[in-house]
């Protein structure tokens, strides 16, 4: 698999920026905002964006169980802000209604850091990527509030009144951050994300177990 | 393989990418007018994702007259409480305590809107003093960048709010489209006069030159009414949708609400926008641009 396929999900959000630095580290990418346009992808970029307008439109256009089949069936998938949020299998600050696709087990709280006026960019260290640590831009972001025994964190905030709060956060081949890689020019988050998806057996299921279903077709 | 470092690291709040970078956040959306949190709860389930707080939707202040201003705080601070998506609010053009007082609330952006009275008609907003970001109308690309400059961190066409008639924010965002599509074209020497002859500064215009397109997001705004609408301005090149009396004016608003998040999402689909509009009920009565005296312009505020 020399070019893998993304998709990104595009019902609303900064679905371009996705798209562009994918396309950077030599994915081929398309739009998704029907359930077709789900077939034959390696992998699945949520964008950052409003979580509720998303699983709304993503409900109203018969699109959220087919997410929901096609994370769970093992896709690898990565999530930014809204993206984490879509990814999370429990919410906390959430609309009472609001339905997520899951895939990581967490609880993740919505807007976490506090309003517009409260969003900030900081350093954060995450495990796996080397060269330092990620520039993370944090907009209306959300946390991770507890996570399960399969999760691996990846990253923290480090200093200010939520040190130590998690923002990074990887299970099997789902991935998620609070902050917005897409939006700094550092690309290291996606290239890690798209060296998961090009692995043979990256395509796993979100348990870590592989379910058998390996992409080879252009290794 | 060299690793990409971020070009220009800085910390903290209020920072330039912040404030633009929520309204990357908001792309392909619809921004909501809203009087109270009822109308506001309406909006977020229809899929709105970002609902903007006024005393009285621009129709309403056409019919009615008078100075038009900042809302009540505790208006505000109902719309917060009702809603977890983004709460906007309207400052006057240049009445910098308003933007202060709505800053103080939590507002997550501040629209200096020509829908409200200006309290100033030479100066606007200094606005890149604030840790609250600001969206601002444009008729134009040079005015588009003089908002910028002042640190407007999203703009939007101004169209003409509160008719209903979508023909102004056309001509403003196929304006702003076309201004940028030209200075592409010049060459170093020319950008120098094309910055004297939007009244613009150099910089600015050099980098939309080099980028084609704004260094913030482009939304439209005034006079859209419809599911077509909202659709036709997204292939015009809007980024995204403020809808103002369009909604709470028309016959059914949760329905047209919802329609017009679909129609915006699936903008190039014209079966998508005709299974949306069907059965919507009555559209707001509309006011033909024509009639309007040049005093009644909204557009005409600001510069």
């Amino acid at each position: 698999m020399s070019t893998p396929h993304i998709g990104v999900l595009a019902l609303q959000g900064d679905v371009r920026e996705h798209r562009a630095v994918l396309e950077g580290q030599g994915a081929r990418t398309s739009a998704v905002r029907r359930p077709e346009e789900l077939t034959g992808l390696d992998g699945l970029v949520l964008p950052g964006g409003e979580s509720t307008t998303i699983a709304k439109l993503a409900r109203r256009w018969g699109l959220l169980d087919p997410l929901r089949d096609a994370v769970r069936g093992g896709l690898p998938a990565y999530g930014s802000c809204a993206g984490m949020i879509l990814l999370a299998d429990r919410l906390l600050d959430a609309p009472a209604d609001q339905e997520t696709i899951g895939g990581l087990d967490v609880t993740v709280r919505r807007n976490a850091f506090g309003r517009q006026v409260d969003s900030f960019e900081s350093e954060v260290e995450v495990a796996g990527v080397a060269g330092g640590p990620v520039h993370a831009v944090f907009i209306r972001a959300p946390w991770v509030e507890q996570a399960g025994d399969g999760v691996e964190v990846l990253g923290r905030v480090s200093g200010g009144p939520a040190d130590g709060r998690i923002v990074a956060v990887r299970q099997g081949s789902v991935v998620a951050t609070s902050f917005h890689p897409e939006l700094t020019g550092d690309t290291r988050l996606h290239r890690f994300f798209v060296e998961l998806v090009r692995q043979p057996g990256g395509r796993r299921r979100a348990d870590g177990a592989s379910d058998g279903v390996i992409e080879e077709s252009s290794t | 393989m060299t690793e990409n470092v971020t070009p220009t690291p800085s910390t903290g709040t209020g920072t330039d990418r912040v404030k633009r970078g929520m309204a990357e956040q908001l792309k392909g959306g619809v921004i909501m007018d809203v009087v109270d949190a009822a109308q506001a709860r309406i909006a977020e389930d229809a899929g709105a994702v970002a609902v903007m707080a006024l005393e009285r939707v621009p129709a309403d202040i056409r019919a009615q007259g008078g100075i038009a201003r900042m809302s009540d705080p505790d208006m505000i601070d109902g719309i917060i409480a009702a809603v977890s998506i983004p709460v906007m609010a309207k400052a006057r053009i240049g009445h910098f305590v308003e933007a202060r007082v709505l800053e103080s609330l939590g507002v997550d952006y501040i629209d200096e809107s020509e829908v409200l009275t200006p309290a100033d008609e030479a100066h606007h907003i200094v606005k890149g003093d604030f840790t609250v970001p600001f969206v601002c109308g444009a008729t134009d690309l040079g005015e588009a960048l003089r908002r910028i400059s002042e640190g407007a961190a999203m703009i939007r066409s101004k169209g003409e709010a509160g008719t209903g008639n979508v023909v102004e924010a056309t001509r403003h965002m196929r304006a702003i489209r076309a201004g940028i599509r030209r200075l592409t074209t010049l060459d170093e020497t020319e950008l120098f006069v094309a910055a004297k002859e939007l009244r613009a500064p150099y910089e600015l215009v050099a980098e939309v030159a080099r980028t084609g397109k704004l260094p913030t997001v482009l939304f439209t705004a005034g006079g859209i009414a419809t599911p077509a609408d909202a659709a036709m301005m997204m292939q015009l090149g809007a980024e995204g949708v403020f809808v103002g009396s369009g909604i709470f004016k028309s016959g059914d608003p949760a329905q047209r609400a919802a329609a017009i998040v679909q129609a915006t999402t699936f903008h190039d689909d014209p079966s998508v926008i005709a299974k949306v509009s069907r059965g919507l009920g009555e559209a707001m009565v509309g006011i033909n641009v024509d009639t309007l005296p040049a005093e009644q312009r909204y557009a005409n505020r600001g510069w």
